[in-house]
């Protein structure tokens, strides 16, 4: 993290402006003092406040949580997903990571199955639709057994937790040179094929989940990894090689 | 004070641990084949929401549910950090159902009703069960078996936790629950789509109208029972943990069609959040209460020490809460920190460049048990307080201070969830009923998830085929009336066109409740704060600048409605913190106070329920009381020396 603690940044930001799904959109730019303690929405709340204040309509993003969980902020910062810092969210990313008199370029997530709904703000229920599909464990609410009755090994329980993790925001897809959100959906199908809470529907899982992933208009993986460099929860490209395997194995039996 | 008829609590009578299987069985029960025909509508997506909507769906009944983001996996509950709690006693450390009801009804500060919270306790380990079935990932320990925590105000160890992420990790287990419904036709899911009204009639809830973010368009949508599940009012403070989008809305106009508001007074103060930075702060992020397990906390013993922590002698440093609190030390209560940060900050004594910090401590956890330990258990943490503050917790101490992070007010239910508005229920943080004045750690996931997996999908059928419910068209008049005021309003914001920005207003109404209606009150306080709130709000109502349009995904928009939700709410938060003349949980009057500064209970005068009736825009409140016994745990003064 750089350290430019005490200072103010002078920043030209260049952001991107789209009034709706159906109109084309430009970059506008704006200069801000920043103070390299503030978090990147924080700094994005003073530009929209400064342009409220000219009577100027402010820019739409997504944010909610502002605490890295949630995955509901996105963007695309100088042509990275949630910015420049490993393992960050855009919410989470703060204006120490820049410099006095640096550019920066501000961006929706782009991807044919994430239409922009207006500025920097995208649709991503496909995602929903991806889990919809088999992201989970058929069991009703009522009285399962004991949950100690079911010792599950810790190594396999971590690595479940491991891809667990995932909180959904679509970096991956973004990152993706083909668009594909393989890392997103072998998230869900690692953290259930490692349980044995999940095993009895380990086969229409993956030709499930893989079917409506396709169906979305996501694209194919070729092995570029940005997904992982992107992922602001460290998600690795492992769970997609065991998706692969899963879904091959499910081809094979459904057969 | 006699409770009116309007407050029956329908608790149960008979012995305590009998009480909610006798209350189910005395329920009335709905065939199979009949649930279809009952429409309920779930307002809000977080652990209480999903739960029941996924719970009511598979049971068959026919079910929509809201949620204000994009999707139903962002809700709030997902923030969670520390765990959840449950009775199961797997560390045989003498943990039960009753010790659980009995910590929480103590923790709460003897203003909960007994029979809610036990309940809590025993279905709480059915949660556990039922997420594990789920493919939940909690922490395991080698043989496989689940490992379990000790969180704030207990003395065994019954917080079930997935990393620094149980919030995460059920609300995942709930809202995949949700999905498969989704994915069965049981369930609609209507997502960036905002409740702005209850539609009654007959005076029953029959129906909400909502607002498309998108589109900005109004809707009806008709209902045999209306569920709220929307979270607490943290956001009336500005800068809370609570994320950005939280709001008192769909509670407040639930209120204002009929719903009391219990207790609106007690907000609880978390005493682990990273401290404010600079003006622009837009919110506080809370480092999960799990970390007192290991960090020591302590300020300089001599006020203005501006030394480097490390730089200062352990004999020049005060251990507080350990010197106040032998037997509880790091671990009492939330209330019980947070009011000693403030008051050793009070002091002159707090850290940082604006000395409203107390130093959280790991040195003395990374020698004992070694830093791969510690990271082991709180690593996600420290790194997320290394991104905002720039300052590695591995090296030198965390700084923290309260933040506002949990509401105990809400709206008034009865035993079954239900609340004075007849078919309208509230789960979760939304209603008032479990945790008295103050909120135990890892109660609240424990919570949410009991009212939406355990609780209504049992009582809503009180409702639902205890009363006739007439067939009901969105064309009829109540609809048409309720949405005509909803567009109403939301045309007047945008027409005001004054001189000040949504924001501005929200920070002002945060900074004047933070003062006068935060960690601690005064009459006086209050009393000036009462008369500044009716100012602002005037002055929202006259100045405020939205721009933009009505028909369109419009942000400032959404906002100012739920700030001018909150500048009214705010308002009847400061005359319940003024007529509750007593300290109790996270409500602190400074003119009740003990010689050592703890909190004062009166329990002869204010052992009740506060609920507030809403008796029309010219109309004062009206304050109704419900009385709380208690049979089964004595009423002491609550100690954790």
């Amino acid at each position: 993290m750089g350290g430019h603690n005490d200072e103010t940044l002078s920043l030209t930001l260049n952001i991107w402006r789209q009034s709706g799904p159906d109109t084309a959109g430009d970059f506008e730019t704006h200069s801000l003092e920043a103070s390299p303690a503030m978090s990147f929405l924080e700094m994005l709340d003073v530009v929209n406040e400064n342009l409220q204040r000219e009577g100027r309509e402010p820019f739409a993003f997504d944010h909610d949580c502002r605490e890295g969980i949630c995955g509901m902020c996105s963007l695309v910062i100088n042509g990275k997903p949630h910015g420049p810092e490993s393992e960050t969210t855009t919410c989470q990313l703060h204006m120490r990571s820049f410099n006095d008199g640096d550019v920066i370029w501000i961006e929706p997530f782009r991807a044919k199955a994430f239409p922009v709904l207006r500025d920097l703000i995208i649709d991503r229920s496909p995602l929903d639709r991806i889990i919809q599909a088999g992201g989970y464990v058929s069991v009703n609410t009522g009285a399962p057994q004991d949950a100690n009755a079911l010792p599950i090994p810790k190594q396999n329980a971590d690595l479940a937790m491991d891809a667990a993790a995932c909180i959904g925001c679509g970096a991956c897809v973004a990152a993706c040179p083909n668009a594909a959100a393989m890392l997103f959906t072998a998230a869900k199908v690692s953290h259930l094929a490692l349980l044995p809470q999940g095993a009895p529907e380990r086969v229409s899982r993956a030709l499930g989940m893989v079917e409506q992933m396709d169906a979305e208009g996501f694209g194919h993986c070729t092995n570029h990894y940005e997904c992982m460099a992107a992922c602001p929860k460290g998600i690795s490209t492992d769970n997609i090689a065991r998706m692969n395997r899963e879904y091959l194995r499910a081809s094979i039996l459904s057969r | 004070m006699n409770a009116p008829p309007k407050l029956d609590s329908k608790v149960p009578s008979g012995i305590l641990g009998d009480a909610w299987t006798n209350h189910k069985f005395a329920l009335p029960l709905i065939n199979p084949a009949n649930r279809r025909k009952f429409k309920i509508v779930v307002v809000g997506t977080g652990l209480a929401g999903a739960s029941a909507a996924a719970t009511l769906a598979e049971m068959g009944y026919k079910v929509q549910s809201f949620c204000i983001q994009d999707s139903p996996r962002r809700a709030h509950s997902i923030a969670a950090q520390g765990g959840i709690n449950a009775a199961k006693n797997y560390k045989g450390d003498g943990d039960s159902v009753y010790r659980l009801f009995y910590d929480t009804v103590k923790g709460g500060d003897y203003r909960a009703r007994e029979h809610n919270v036990h309940r809590l306790a025993e279905v709480s380990v059915n949660i556990i069960d039922q997420c594990v079935a789920q493919g939940v990932p909690f922490a395991r320990e080698y043989g496989g078996l689940l490992d379990n925590r000790s969180f704030g105000g207990a003395q065994v160890s019954r917080t079930f936790y997935a990393r620094g992420q149980t919030g995460q990790q059920l609300l995942l287990g709930a809202y995949s629950a949700l999905m498969r419904q989704v994915s069965a036709g049981r369930v609609e899911v209507r997502t960036r789509c905002e409740m702005v009204d209850v539609v009654t009639l007959d005076g029953i809830a029959r129906g909400i109208i909502t607002r498309d973010l998108e589109t900005g368009a109004f809707e009806r949508h008709s209902a045999d029972a209306v569920l709220l599940c929307t979270g607490g009012y943290s956001n009336a403070f500005y800068l809370s943990t609570n994320a950005k989008t939280c709001n008192v809305t769909a509670a407040w106009r639930a209120h204002k069609r009929g719903a009391f508001f219990a207790n609106p007074c007690y907000t609880q103060i978390h005493p682990t959040c990273i401290p404010v930075s600079g003006e622009y702060q837009s919110k506080l992020t809370l480092m999960s209460e799990s970390l007192r397990n290991d960090g020591r906390v302590w300020v300089p013993k001599t006020k203005g020490d501006q030394r480097q922590p490390a730089l200062i002698p352990e004999s020049e440093r005060d251990y507080y809460l350990e010197r106040r609190y032998p037997s509880f030390g790091n671990l009492v209560p939330r209330d019980v920190a947070s009011r000693n940060a403030k008051s050793v900050c009070d002091e002159g004594r707090g850290v940082g460049s604006t000395g409203l910090s107390v130093y959280l401590d790991f040195a003395d956890a990374i020698a004992r048990e070694g830093r791969a330990t510690i990271e082991a258990r709180y690593d996600n943490l420290f790194q997320m307080y290394e991104r905002i503050t720039g300052e590695d917790p591995y090296s030198q101490p965390m700084r923290i201070f309260p933040a506002v992070h949990y509401t105990m007010g809400g709206l008034w239910v009865d035993y079954n969830l239900e609340s004075t508005l007849p078919g309208l229920f509230v789960l979760g943080e939304a209603n008032f009923s479990d945790h008295g004045s103050n909120r135990l750690g890892a109660s609240a996931l424990m919570q949410g998830l009991a009212d939406g997996y355990y609780v209504v999908p049992a009582t809503v059928t009180a409702h639902l085929a205890g009363r006739k419910l007439e067939r009901i068209d969105t064309n009829h008049d109540a609809f048409a009336e309720a949405e005509a005021t909803s567009r109403a309003r939301f045309d007047k914001l945008l027409n005001i066109n004054g001189s000040r920005t949504v924001d501005q207003m929200h920070r002002a109404l945060g900074q004047l409740n933070w003062d006068h209606c935060g960690m601690a009150r005064t009459k006086q306080g209050l009393e000036q704060a009462l008369k500044q709130v009716v100012q602002l709000r005037e002055e929202f109502w006259s100045n405020v600048r939205v721009l933009g349009d009505g028909r369109s995904l419009n942000q400032a928009l959404e906002h100012a409605g739920r700030v001018a939700d909150f500048m009214e709410f705010s308002e009847l938060m400061m005359k319940d913190a003024l007529t509750r003349e007593e300290s109790c949980g996270g409500h602190f009057r400074e003119e009740h106070q003990t010689a050592e500064g703890e909190a004062k209970r009166d329990d002869e005068n204010f052992c009740h329920v506060a609920a507030w009736e809403y008796r029309g825009r010219d109309q004062q409140h009206q304050r109704h009381t419900e009385a709380l016994s208690f049979e089964n745990v004595q009423l002491t003064t609550r100690s954790y020396k």
